[in-house]
């Protein structure tokens, strides 16, 4: 199997144009399923009934088949951008809504307490106090919900918006792997650089967590 | 809408559907075919690796690296690839199933051995336990609900994706998506997307189901 270099100038254009269509695939599930995992986490954080229900449900999402999925939204979006979407953040939210969870579960009882006794109001403490001490294990749900979507797009290549994942059946079709490895090559590419971007998206978010190794400890340490 | 899950009724229950030899109850057993032999194979890959990392403390950088690459990978590129580096085989199917399950077992498994306490194994090796004696009667025992969660859910995923089967012409459940996809046949392609999810939620019951029977009789805290 050999790589055709003289391939690559002559659909530069085509690249570029399948890389933005692969991330305005991608990125907008990653964004929808944010925002239906954290009402839904926090419901299942602060009601407890509710809590085996909405992890329970997110799980069965998971098992269906990517292909499924999309082939199962075909009835009701049709061949749109949208059932690709749709698919993507439904895949999203299992990932989402338990490491919201799960953050929102590590913040100490002692530090909401501590709010709300100084007058903080429910909301604004879950805004202010729960969420961003909730944001590293968040952030880590964001960032393999991220670097999943980017390489399921391909599988909507069958319903015709696959991004890079085209790259494959076109390449399958014509015998011919130069697109194949130039899809496989910058799926992986663009999820490194995502996952990257994130990593410093939380690293500006959390400057408490700055510091010289871990959570900032009592100036006085240094005299001792 | 409602005419169409008629349809898809009919098509589930009818048994000229079921039997012969492009029957359901054929494609089913294809597709376990597949999943059981792929995810075993990874296993046989996964498993010692990752039991390795966790007691030897050495290359954990690794396996959390190579777990969000194996998440990256797009499993339809690789099947795509192989077929047309190696022709028509069944293995472009096994390769891409088996790169699929692989870092999902190796990060759950090393996950659990890194998450047993270290007391634990300090107190094993004060009573005179030698590093093996560690790793089978304490490490892995303790590891194991979390080492079973990694294989569940590779499990699932290659049930799921064991579609791509049809994609290189050969058989499994995604025969009705992808052949249905080409007629134009909703119904069929629905049918096979139905069955597909039903089975990856059945294999992931019996996994559940087995490891509660290999935790039978623990205490409540080590599930």
């Amino acid at each position: 199997m050999t790589i055709e270099w003289g391939w690559f100038p002559d659909h530069t254009g085509e690249l570029v144009r399948l890389t933005a269509d692969h991330l305005a695939t991608a990125v907008p599930a990653v964004l929808f399923g944010l925002l239906i995992a954290l009402p839904l986490a926090v419901l299942a954080h602060r009601v407890r009934p509710l809590r085996g229900f909405v992890l329970g449900a997110s799980n069965i999402l998971y098992t269906i088949p990517s292909l499924a999925f999309f082939v199962l939204l075909l009835p009701v979006t049709g061949l749109t951008r949208t059932t690709a979407i749709t698919g993507l953040t439904a895949y999203t939210l299992v990932v989402l809504v338990r490491n919201t969870v799960e953050g929102l579960d590590a913040v100490p009882a002692r530090v909401r307490e501590a709010s709300r006794a100084m007058g903080t109001s429910p909301l604004r403490t879950l805004l202010t106090v729960e969420l961003p001490l909730a944001l590293p294990v968040i952030m880590a749900g964001v960032r393999v919900a991220t670097v999943m979507s980017i390489s399921l797009v391909s599988v909507a290549s069958y319903i015709g918006y696959g991004g890079l994942g085209q790259l494959f059946t076109d390449g399958f079709q014509r015998n011919f792997p130069t697109p194949v490895i130039a899809g496989v090559a910058l799926t992986l590419l663009l999820a490194l650089v995502a996952d990257a971007v994130l990593v410093s998206v939380q690293w500006l978010c959390t400057p408490w967590l700055r510091g010289a190794s871990g959570p900032r400890r009592p100036k006085l340490r240094k005299r001792a | 809408m409602l005419e169409l899950l008629k349809n898809l009724a009919a098509w589930l229950t009818s048994s000229a559907q079921w039997s012969g030899p492009e029957g359901i109850a054929t494609r089913v057993l294809e597709h376990l075919e597949y999943s059981v032999l792929a995810t075993l194979a990874a296993a046989v890959i996964a498993l010692p690796v990752g039991l390795l990392i966790g007691h030897t403390g050495r290359g954990a950088f690794l396996a959390v690296n190579l777990a969000s690459f194996g998440r990256a990978l797009p499993t339809v590129g690789l099947v795509t690839l192989v077929f047309l580096a190696g022709g028509l085989s069944v293995w472009p199917v096994y390769v891409s199933l088996v790169a699929l399950a692989v870092p999902v077992i190796i990060t759950n498994t090393y996950a659990g051995m890194a998450a047993v306490d270290p007391e634990v194994k300090d107190a094993a090796k004060g009573v005179g336990l030698r590093g093996r004696q560690i790793l089978w009667q304490v490490e892995i025992p303790l590891a194991l609900p979390l080492i079973m969660t990694g294989v569940r859910l590779a499990t699932v995923q290659v049930v799921a994706t064991a579609t791509i089967a049809a994609y290189v012409s050969f058989g499994g459940l995604g025969r009705y998506v992808f052949d249905g996809l080409a007629q134009r046949d909703l119904v069929q392609v629905l049918g096979g997307a139905v069955l597909v999810a039903v089975l990856a939620v059945a294999a992931d019951l019996a996994l559940g189901g087995l490891t509660r029977l290999l935790f039978r009789g623990r205490p409540a805290a080590a599930r």
